[in-house]
This record gives C-alpha cells, structure tokens and sequence, in this order.
C-alpha cells in the first residue's frame, strides 16, 4: 500500500465520468415511462446522452463535481495519515487532469483553492475493520441539489406530523414538494432518521452508497422506502420539474437512536447525476467497481 | 407538445407559435450572460443618460448580436485551442432566477427572443416575455457535455479580463442546442402550473388538504 496515489486518482476519474450502471438503468426505465414527444422524455433523452458522451470522451458527468465524500474501511495497522495524504494528492492531480472542477471557495475570502483542497474538503471518514481488504468508496455529491436537502425537526404542526413513520413520510415527501426540479430532478433521498443535526445529515448521505436496487433490512423502513418512492411520484414533479412521471428514483432510509427530547429528519436530495465509486486493495490488485456494473 | 427546429435570429412569429412544453433544437449564434454580464448590461446601457465611450463599441456588437437572439445563463468551462481560439469543454446551465431583477428590462432592450437556463424565471420576465414576444426556454440541468457537444464555435468573447471565465459574454454558434420552453409568450409559465399540481398532491398525501 504505498503508492496507491495513481488508483486513487482512477477511481475519481471514474466517479466523475462514469455514472454508474444501476443509476442509468434507472433512468433508462424513467425515460422508457414518460409518453413519447414529452418534454419529460426529451430530457431524459438528454441526460441519457449526455451520460453515453461524458464516459466516451471521459468528460465530467456534469460540470458541478461537487464535493468529494470518501468512506475508507482499512484493515488493522493501515498508516491513515499517509493514506489521507495520498487521497489528498489524488484529489489536485485529478482537478489538475479536468475530471473536477476547482471547487473549494476560502469562504471568508471568496478565494478558490483551485484544486479542491481545502477546510474540510474532501470529506473523509476513517473505519478499521477485520478484512484485510482496503475499501474506498466516494461519492460525488453536487451543490444545487446539496441546496434543496433540508432537516426537520418533529412534530411539525403544519405538516400535521408527528414523532413516529408517518410523521417522518409527511416531511420527506414536503421536502420533495419544496425542492421541485430545482436540485435537478429526478432525484434519490438519502434520509436519516434520529441522531443529532450534525450525525443525521452524515448518516442521511451515507444511505446514498447504497446499491438503488438493495432492500432495507429493517421490514418498517423497507416498506416506508417502497411507500415513499411511490407517493414521491405522484407528486408529478417530473424531471428538472417539467412535469412528469419520475420525480424521484430512489429512497434509502436509515435510523439512529436520539435523544428523548429530540426527533430529526435529515434529508439529503441526490441529484439525478449520482456519481459514486469503489475501490478495492487486495494485496498488490486494485480492483474498481460501480453498482449495476 | 410539439418539437420545432429553429434557427437564430428568431422572428416574433417563431417565439408567439411556441407553448410550454414544446420542445426545440436551437441552431444559430447567442451571448452566454450571468450575474455579472447582466449587472453591467442594465447598469451601463440601460438605466443610463448616455453609455460612455469606452463602451460604446461593445454596445453596438451586443445590440446587433442579441436582436431577435438569446442570452444564455452559463458559466462554462472552456479551453483554449492552439492559435488562440476557445473551445466550450462543459456547458451546462446556471440557476435563472438571480437575473430576474435585471431580465425584463434586457429582453426588452436588446429585443431578446428568449432567454435559456435552468429553474425558470419570475413574474417580471414572464410579463416581459408576453409583451416583447420571447420566451424561457430551459436547458437540461447537468447536461454539460452535451451542451459543449452542440457548441460548434466560439466565435467571440468580451469582457474575459473583467468578469472572468464564467462571467464572460461568450459569443457561441450552436447546432441544435436541446430546450424546453418552460414560460411562453402567452403568460404560461411550467414552473407555476408543476408547482400548484405538485402542492394539491402533497395535500392529498399528507392529509392537509
Ligand atoms: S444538481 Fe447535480 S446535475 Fe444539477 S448542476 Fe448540480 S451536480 Fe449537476
């Protein structure tokens, strides 16, 4: 595991360039629903050939590469630090090769780092496991749809909901309403139930790893995922809210314990460019995957 | 719903044929115009007693391009070519609502036959649009490849030096460009219509109704 600086930087080239197998055959299905000649079908037909020409020219999926979330398993004795430092270097020289944008703004200074480095970005999250396996997975998350995720705290006297899955299924879909085509639908939902306002945004984006086409272990949340995708797109949003017969093509609910005094709802709207990829160290082999490969 | 082939500049005709819904592959040249562009085009040309000299050349450039054409909310990422001349690499679409404040008065200014980006527009560039005969037309968001794909020329660019890269007025001559007309020159609007069809069902479904 010493220089893996080179697979680093393929496994963001292929998050960026290559959407994964499960997304476009979701939106495959998505465009396959609309009624030919709709300005629903037609952008789905753009989308669908954006996707083809972005993993032909290895051109970013879209131009927002958004904000770079990593999840690494290592197995006992890793050299985190150097590991982080490897993914760091990966990160400019992918920026550098326009697989990302510069995209990391000094917020007090209004300066662009320009490659992507920066407080807080990327985003990491460290977990030792038993395997002896090096597991990376990283999300690319975008901005307009990051602006559309939202938090609610129950019971919400307007939404009529209260502390239980009900409640929890009255704001999702309000968040939905709320969010129109503006975080560019049609959209996945990771949503966390519980936890604190900080750990329940992090666990809601962690439920986007998930494979689009896995069921909940939990049999409540399943159903309440199956519930949620159907009522989302009844909504009829559409995609980039022309109208429309997916507005949504995935919920993946996760649940933490919380305070006895506290319910939240944190929702994280995943635009419809959801790109994500694994990487696998396995002694001197780097193997790279993406869901519906 | 119908699909239309339309090519730049557009006639009133054109834009008055078209409805919400509709879809239509642009061919023809426009002017790429956000924040920036649109802050100085209102401010220095418009709201104006006299343009000053400095600019007066820009201004005739802009005045003969934008008639019967589009200005197009993008900041793109672009590439330069050897010889000097630029290449659009990713071109999609900006959020639209940020230049509402300044829309109206530009369609009507520069005789704007639309105006293309994402999210839709407010009340004042849907008023604009029914009186001046244009439209808003909505590019796919996150399309940017092939959006770059249908850019077949840069032909110009002002203002690089002093608004930046995506701030700039990129001159482009597109092939068609895919849009929706999301608000007509007919006071339709998509986003309003979506918006109050999406909130009864929302009712419905959350029991508030
Ligand atoms: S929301 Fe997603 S598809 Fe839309 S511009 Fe942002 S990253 Fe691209």
């Amino acid at each position: 595991m010493d220089n893996l600086r080179d697979s680093f930087v393929e496994l963001v080239r292929r998050a960026s360039t290559n959407l994964s197998g499960d997304v476009e055959a979701a939106l495959k299905a998505a465009r396959d629903r609309e009624s030919p000649g709709s300005a629903a079908a037609g952008a789905f037909e753009a989308i669908l050939e954006n996707v083809t020409l972005a993993r032909a020219q290895s051109t970013p999926v879209c131009q927002d590469t958004g904000t770079l979330i990593f999840y690494v398993h290592y197995p006992m004795g890793a050299h985190v630090r150097a590991l982080q430092a490897q993914l760091e270097e990966a990160v400019a020289e992918a920026t550098a090769r326009s697989y990302l944008r510069p995209n990391a703004v000094d917020s007090a200074t209004g300066k662009n780092s320009g490659n992507n480095l920066g407080g807080g970005m990327p985003v990491f999250h460290f977990t030792e496991w038993e395997s002896d396996v090096l597991r990376i997975d990283l999300l690319l998350k975008g901005g307009g749809c990051e602006n559309v995720s939202t938090q609610y705290k129950l019971p919400d006297t307007a939404l009529k909901a209260g502390r239980d899955l009900d409640g929890v299924r009255k704001v999702v879909l309000d968040a939905v309403y709320q969010a129109q085509g503006k975080g560019c639908a049609p959209g996945v939902l990771g949503v966390a139930i519980g936890g604190d306002r900080g750990t329940g945004y992090v666990f809601a984006k962690e439920q986007l790893f998930r494979p689009l086409g896995d069921t909940n272990p939990d049999p409540e949340l399943a159903a309440l995922e199956e519930r949620l995708l159907r009522e989302c797109n009844e909504l009829g949003i559409g995609p980039m809210g022309f109208g429309g017969r997916t507005t949504v093509f995935g919920v993946k609910i996760g649940a933490y314990h919380r305070l006895p005094a506290c319910y939240f709802v944190s929702v994280a709207y995943m635009c419809w460019a959801h790109r994500r990829a694994r990487l696998e160290i396995r002694g001197d082999e780097a193997i790279f995957s993406q869901e519906g490969d | 719903m119908a699909t239309y082939n339309l090519t730049i500049p557009l006639s009133e005709a054109d834009v008055r044929a078209l409805h919400v819904g509709d879809t239509v592959m642009l061919t023809g040249v426009m002017v790429t115009g956000r924040d920036a562009a649109h802050k100085y085009m209102v401010e220095t040309f418009i709201r104006t007693d006299a343009v000053p000299e400095s600019e007066q050349s820009l201004y005739e450039e802009l005045k003969a391009l934008l008639k019967g054409s589009m200005v197009y909310h993008c900041g793109p990422v672009v590439r330069q070519l050897e010889g000097g001349r630029w290449a659009f690499v990713a071109a999609g679409p900006t959020t639209s609502i940020r230049e509402e404040p300044y829309e109206a008065e530009v369609i009507e200014h520069f005789g704007l036959r639309g105006v293309i980006g994402k999210g839709g527009m407010g009340p004042n560039t849907l008023r604009a649009c029914q009186t001046h005969g244009a439209a808003y037309f909505h590019a796919v968001g996150g399309a940017a490849s092939l959006i770059a794909n249908a850019v077949k020329e840069v032909v110009a660019v002002y203002k690089k030096e002093a608004f930046g890269v995506p701030e700039a007025f990129w001159v482009i001559r597109v092939e068609n460009f895919p849009v929706v007309v999301t608000m007509d020159s007919h006071g339709q609007s998509i986003h309003s219509e979506v918006e109050a069809a999406s909130k009864d069902v929302l009712a419905r479904l959350v029991g508030t109704g």
